[in-house]
């Protein structure tokens, strides 16, 4: 089938006119002939501010600008060069096409010359006889342009309706038959005149230029009417508010009759059902002369309207529009100021409130998916355009329920978790209300989910796919769990697998494997919408199933020869390849303050310049490094903006104290023994019963074995984990162990442990933000929470290093350095790559007492609650180093059982994403 | 013998792979490239291509000849650098016409003897016109976003001399291809234009647009369907994308040029996207497989392959492509 023939034009962006496009506004401010002031910016060559004028029209809503040179005091070719190599360096300007307006050739040739994309040429016309025409025409088209052909010809200017048409069907057939010109890039301008001169034969102008519209748009197929509309109420010049009247009359009718672009000044336009009726009804009379004395009428009645001064309204002339793209608008801006107006404005016109959502809303959040799908949004965009859509759900949810009308017509029901044990949800939650945006329905679980709730869940809610989310470790095999239950169930539903741990390896290796029907990893939110998409499509969801279990068997296969490639030593091996350190006292720095001492209420203020927020970009999908990405080409505006709303979050933050900070810490004499163990020592006498300090039952009884009494000393042992993977000559396999002096060197060395927590207020006020509808800021709230614990964690660390241990008391470093890790040593994290073993924070629990002191609890599967906490071991020697474990083999597996004195099943199962494929 | 777009609507047509992968098999020092005719020109030859139709003749006949037996319809000629803009590099500006001419008469003869063989697989020659080393729509210099490196004219001008020598080679079709500029492809088909209006001929055209990265779009910021839209303007036999990115991140901008246009689609992607050593290790199974994707969709008409793809990845292509139906044509072209 042919495609239909629609006038399409193009920037950087395509902008394609089909008979259901609104009205195309021609911007008009970067014409010397029509602003004074863009004559003088160009006059005093002031290209920056002249360009500012073209942006400005872009963001007003200007589809297509039209740019003029032509004046007697400037070289017009040179600066329609100029202006359009500069135009198209702006890449929010150069996205809408370029009208080339001028009357003489050789500037409409030389700017067509520079720019890229399809423009329109304004304008030629038979006025110097056809020949020149014919050769023009030929020109603009193998230039790729379309044209805006002048009611003109030899004889003088359409002034009439016979003449209009006469001249608009001969410059046609020439065009169309001589040239071999595309119709649909014909664009004609009938000649607007103006009315209520005061001349008998100028009564006519406006009725004529829209019957006028009516025949070609009728006789001449696929071209398009165009027009200068201003001129129509030139007589009227100084008296606005009968000005814009007369404008929204015109185009209201001549719209009708086919007018589909114009040349239209906004802040000069009425809505056209807001013209008082008798303004209207002079007015009228005026524009489709229907009475003789109309003119004379609305002179009189003119001066009775008070040329009130418009209030200023640069950025609501987008208000004017009509209902839908006012909703369409707000969803893409996410403007929620209007929205519950709209909406219901909306719903007085529907048959039934739920038409509401699935008409005008849908429409709007479509327009949203398909932005984000081509990359026009990012996803704090998104955010907020769901904000505004559940405002907009609210506002509609009471009616629909009155009406009783249910049947909801979502694109399909997923349902979302965070897997038992864990409370990560920020990734989950940007997924969700990303898919939501895209008219799916969501059942969110919220965190730390147990599978069986999760089935039972997706069965009685009929879900279409299970969506699970996890960030640390012991989540993978929740999932593989989860897996293994919903093929045991038999269960048809895709799986969609994501979160900061989860790998298209794991999935592809682990879970896949498990289950027979489709499981796919979605590493980011934008994917989701695809994959989704994809999986629930009719027609094609079966063949992408088959792909995907057909990519993920390779995957797996590949992935696993490539393991089965690696060598491996055996615990014995590694031992003997551990990491050297010549032990000398002078390396190693007793702690000033040695034991545990806690924080209850730490100035948050002193935390903001250790932020690090890069990471804080990339929660939200936007890749790059701080500052820099704020620069970037592609994100860097609404990385600014996220910035932004970041910053006005954060303030308030600390002006209103809505988060607490808590830290507990300890400094500790420590020894490394039998390898791969840490055994530090705590007096007990200032110690008191830190027994319970779990939150999991399950788990309570794994302490003891790692306190054992001795005399007064009570004695912690932390269990480290060694490096297994066979390396190249010279270099070592690692374990924490060796960054401690070993018993046996006789020096006593020293390590500490900590626990910081910026989480507490953050689930209220999340909450909070959730109960306003507002998701956008409820995420920004955890994930600044998130930033405010690591930077914690990082100002303490200085602090120790600096002041309670001491042995860096010298540095001066700043917060790039930090990051950079440009300091002495390290602290490394249990669930992070050096010790993945998350068992250990029971250990530092108990030591410290986290949770009676600070309130900092353990999750069963041992993440951090609040979630924005950071816990883990502070190592001083200059040599210790951050280094990633890797995969461990079975035989470290039943070593670290045995010296934990656990069952070698609760190992395997804590260690499991680390132990080798065998 | 049928015409190549009548051919198109047959079946799926399968374009080479690259040149410039199997010249490097070739392991040509610099007095390879220079030849006996060019041993004392006074400026480095080595990685001058182009040049190897003159001075290594067998070599550029042999990869035609190993991509016909691979199973392609279609040739590239080794041209892409063949204008007088790119060739300034090499001081070579005054070759051009003979470079051109050249190349296409040896991927003409190649293409003749295959015809010969397989009568009812006719093998058509393509005319490669690259982009250029130098750009129209963008500053090369950041002080000063105005200025422009090369000027329309420029352009028009050295691409007119190029398609001349590429038509008088023996060139069935004119390739304007990893477009990443707009503009100078639309100096490459005015050129096109003057010259078969001149001329008095019609000739098959290809355009092949490259989107350089995850944004989807041009390196001058277009997006695959304004791209579309501004080459548009006159008749051609396909419009797609080529190289900058593998198989499988062409399909979403195939798609958006394959739902709106009547032309002919076409695809010749890199064989993956460049490993850390700035390799292309996709296999041709791999690629084959992501290609599947195209055909399954019913989205191009024409498919092969750029940087990194070899004789083997087009015979997987050919051999996948056979099972497929093209994608449906709205009406003859041209």
């Amino acid at each position: 089938m042919t495609k239909p023939k629609h006038l399409k034009l193009s920037g950087l962006e395509p902008l394609v006119i089909t008979p259901d496009s609104n009205f195309v506004n021609v911007g008009e401010r970067t014409n010397v002939a029509g602003s004074k002031k863009f004559l003088r910016l160009i006059k005093e060559e002031k290209f920056d501010e002249a360009l500012d004028v073209a942006r400005h029209q872009v963001e007003g809503g200007a589809q297509i600008i039209d740019i003029n040179m032509d004046d007697g005091l400037i070289d017009g070719k040179e600066a329609m060069v100029r202006f359009l190599n500069l135009i198209v360096a702006e890449p929010d300007i150069a996205r809408v096409p370029i009208m080339i307006d001028s009357s003489k050739w050789e500037i409409i040739e030389a700017g067509l010359q520079v720019v890229q994309g399809k423009c329109v040429v304004n304008s030629i016309s038979l006025k110097e006889g056809k020949e020149q025409f014919v050769h023009q025409a030929k020109l603009i088209k193998r230039y790729g342009a379309a044209v805006i052909v002048m009611a003109f010809d030899e004889v003088g200017q359409a002034d009439t309706y016979e003449r209009r048409i006469e001249i608009a069907e001969r410059s046609y057939r020439t065009l169309v038959d001589e040239v071999n010109f595309a119709p649909e890039d014909i664009i004609f301008d009938l000649n607007i005149f103006p009315v209520a001169t005061g001349m008998d034969e100028h009564k006519l102008n406006a009725l004529d230029f829209i019957e006028g519209t009516r025949w070609v748009r009728q006789n001449l197929p696929h071209c398009s009417v165009s027009g200068g509309v201003s001129n129509v109420s030139f007589s009227f010049r100084g008296n606005n508010p009968v000005r814009e009247a007369m404008h929204s009359v015109f185009l209201f009718h001549a719209i009708k009759a086919g007018m589909n672009m114009g040349i239209v000044n906004p802040a000069l336009l009425e809505v056209y059902d807001d013209i008082p009726k008798d303004l209207l009804e002079h007015v009228e009379d005026v524009i489709l002369n229907r009475r003789d004395d109309a003119t004379e009428r609305l002179l009189e009645f003119a001066e009775t309207v008070v040329g009130k001064a418009k209030e200023s309204k640069v950025d609501l002339s987008w208000r004017e529009e009509p209902l839908q793209n006012r909703i369409t608008r707000a969803l893409v801006k996410g403007i929620d100021q209007y929205i519950v107006e709209d909406v219901e404005e909306a719903r007085l016109a529907a048959s039934r409130p739920l038409e509401v959502i699935e008409g005008n809303l849908m429409t709007g959040m479509n327009v949203v998916g398909d932005l984000f799908g081509s990359g026009k949004m990012f996803l704090p965009q998104v955010v907020k355009s769901a904000r505004v859509m559940k405002k907009a759900v609210a506002h509609l949810t009471p009616y629909i329920e009155e009406s009783k009308d249910a049947s909801t017509s979502a694109a399909g029901k997923i349902l979302m978790a965070t897997v038992k044990g864990d409370v990560h949800d920020i990734g989950k939650n940007i997924v969700s209300v990303v898919l939501a945006c895209n008219n799916y329905e969501i059942v969110d679980m919220g965190v730390m989910v147990p599978p069986e709730k999760i089935i039972n869940k997706a069965k009685e809610e009929q879900v279409d796919i299970i969506g699970l989310s996890g960030l640390i470790t012991p989540s993978l095999d929740e999932m593989v769990f989860l897996a293994k239950e919903m093929e045991r169930q038999q269960f048809t539903v895709p799986l969609l697998i994501g979160g900061a741990t989860t790998s298209k390896a794991h999935t592809a290796v682990k879970i896949d494997p498990q289950y027979s029907q489709a499981v796919v990893h979605v590493n980011d939110a934008s994917r989701a919408v695809t994959v989704v998409g994809d999986l629930l499509q009719r027609e094609t969801s079966d063949n992408y199933k088959k792909s995907i279990k057909l990519d993920y068997e390779s995957f797996r296969d590949k992935f696993l020869n490539r393991t089965k490639a690696k060598e491996y030593l055996t615990l014995a091996e590694a031992r003997n390849n551990k990491f050297q350190i010549d032990w000398d006292s002078d390396d190693i720095k007793k702690p000033n303050e040695l034991g545990i001492q806690v924080w209850e209420d730490f100035d948050l203020n002193e935390l903001t310049e250790f932020i690090d927020w890069t990471p804080f970009f990339r929660s939200w999908d936007l890749h790059g490094k701080y500052p820099n990405i704020l620069k970037d080409e592609v994100v860097g505006k609404q990385a600014t903006e996220l910035f932004e709303d970041a910053q006005k979050m954060l303030e308030e933050i600390l002006d209103k104290k809505l988060l607490k900070a808590k830290a507990i810490f300890g400094l500790f004499p420590a020894n490394s023994e039998n390898d791969d163990d840490i055994a530090l020592r705590f007096r007990s006498g200032s110690k008191d019963d830190n027994k319970g300090s779990l939150s999991g039952a399950e788990t309570t009884d794994e302490v003891s074995s790692s306190a054992v009494k001795n005399d007064e000393d009570e004695v912690f042992i932390f269990r480290t984990l060694r490096q297994q993977l066979k390396k190249r000559a010279g270099v070592p396999n690692i374990a924490l162990a060796d960054f401690i002096a070993p018993k046996t060197s006789g020096i006593q060395d020293y390590m500490g442990c900590f626990c910081v927590t910026t989480g507490f207020g953050t689930q209220e006020l999340a909450r909070e933000y959730e109960k306003k509808l507002d998701d956008y800021s409820s995420i920004m709230v955890k994930a600044l929470a998130d930033r405010l614990a690591e930077a914690f964690a990082e100002y303490l660390h200085k602090q120790i290093r600096t002041k309670y241990w001491g042995y860096g008391n010298s540095e001066n470093l700043s917060n790039n350095d930090l990051i950079d890790e440009k300091y002495q040593g390290i602290r490394p994290a249990p669930g992070y790559p050096a010790c993945p073993d998350h068992l250990e924070k029971l250990t530092i629990w108990e030591l410290l007492g986290v949770k009676e002191k600070i309130g900092v609890e353990l999750t069963e599967g041992l993440a951090m609650w609040p979630a924005a906490s950071v816990s883990g071991y502070y190592f001083g020697h200059p040599r210790a180093k951050y280094f990633g474990l890797g995969k461990i083999k079975q035989d470290q597996v039943e070593d670290f059982a045995k010296r934990k004195e656990i069952e070698l099943e609760k190992a395997q199962k804590w260690l499991a994403p680390n132990i080798v494929d065998e | 013998m049928k015409g190549i777009e009548e051919i198109l609507q047959e079946r799926i047509l399968v374009l080479d792979g690259a040149m410039g992968t199997m010249l490097q098999r070739y392991k040509f020092e610099e007095e390879d490239f220079r030849g006996e005719r060019f041993k004392d020109w006074e400026h480095p030859l080595k990685g001058n291509n182009d040049l190897l139709s003159l001075t290594q003749p067998e070599a550029i006949a042999e990869v035609h000849r190993k991509y016909f037996e691979a199973g392609a319809d279609i040739v590239e000629t080794n041209t892409f650098s063949g204008t007088t803009i790119a060739m300034a590099d090499y001081y070579m500006e005054d070759l051009v016409y003979e470079l051109n001419y050249e190349s296409a008469r040896i991927a003409k003869e190649v293409a003749n003897e295959f015809t010969k063989k397989e009568p009812h697989k006719p093998r058509f020659v393509a005319g490669s016109i690259g982009p250029t080393n130098k750009t129209a729509s963008m500053s090369p210099d950041v002080n000063d976003p105005g200025y422009r490196g090369v000027s329309f004219d420029e352009l028009r001008i050295a691409y007119k001399l190029q398609i001349e020598a590429l038509l008088d080679g023996g060139s069935d079709i004119l390739l304007v291809e990893t477009i990443f500029d707009t503009l100078n492809a639309k100096a490459a088909l005015f050129a096109i234009e003057e010259v078969k209006d001149e001329r008095n001929i019609e000739v098959p055209i290809m355009v092949s647009g490259t989107i350089t990265d995850a944004s989807g779009r041009t390196l001058s910021g277009q997006t695959a369907e304004a791209f579309l839209i501004s080459i548009s303007h006159i008749p051609i036999l396909s419009v797609g994308f080529n190289c900058a990115l593998g198989a499988k991140q062409l399909v979403p901008h195939l798609e958006v040029v394959s739902a709106k246009t009547d032309y002919g689609v076409s695809a010749h992607p890199n064989a993956g996207l460049p490993n850390a050593f700035g390799e292309y290790d996709e296999t041709p199974e791999e690629m084959a497989s992501q290609i599947q994707e195209y055909v399954e969709k019913g989205l191009v008409n024409i498919v092969g392959g750029c940087c990194g793809t070899t004789p083997e990845h087009i015979k997987a292509i050919t051999d996948l492509v056979a099972k497929y139906q093209p994608r449906k044509l709205s009406h003859p072209i041209i």
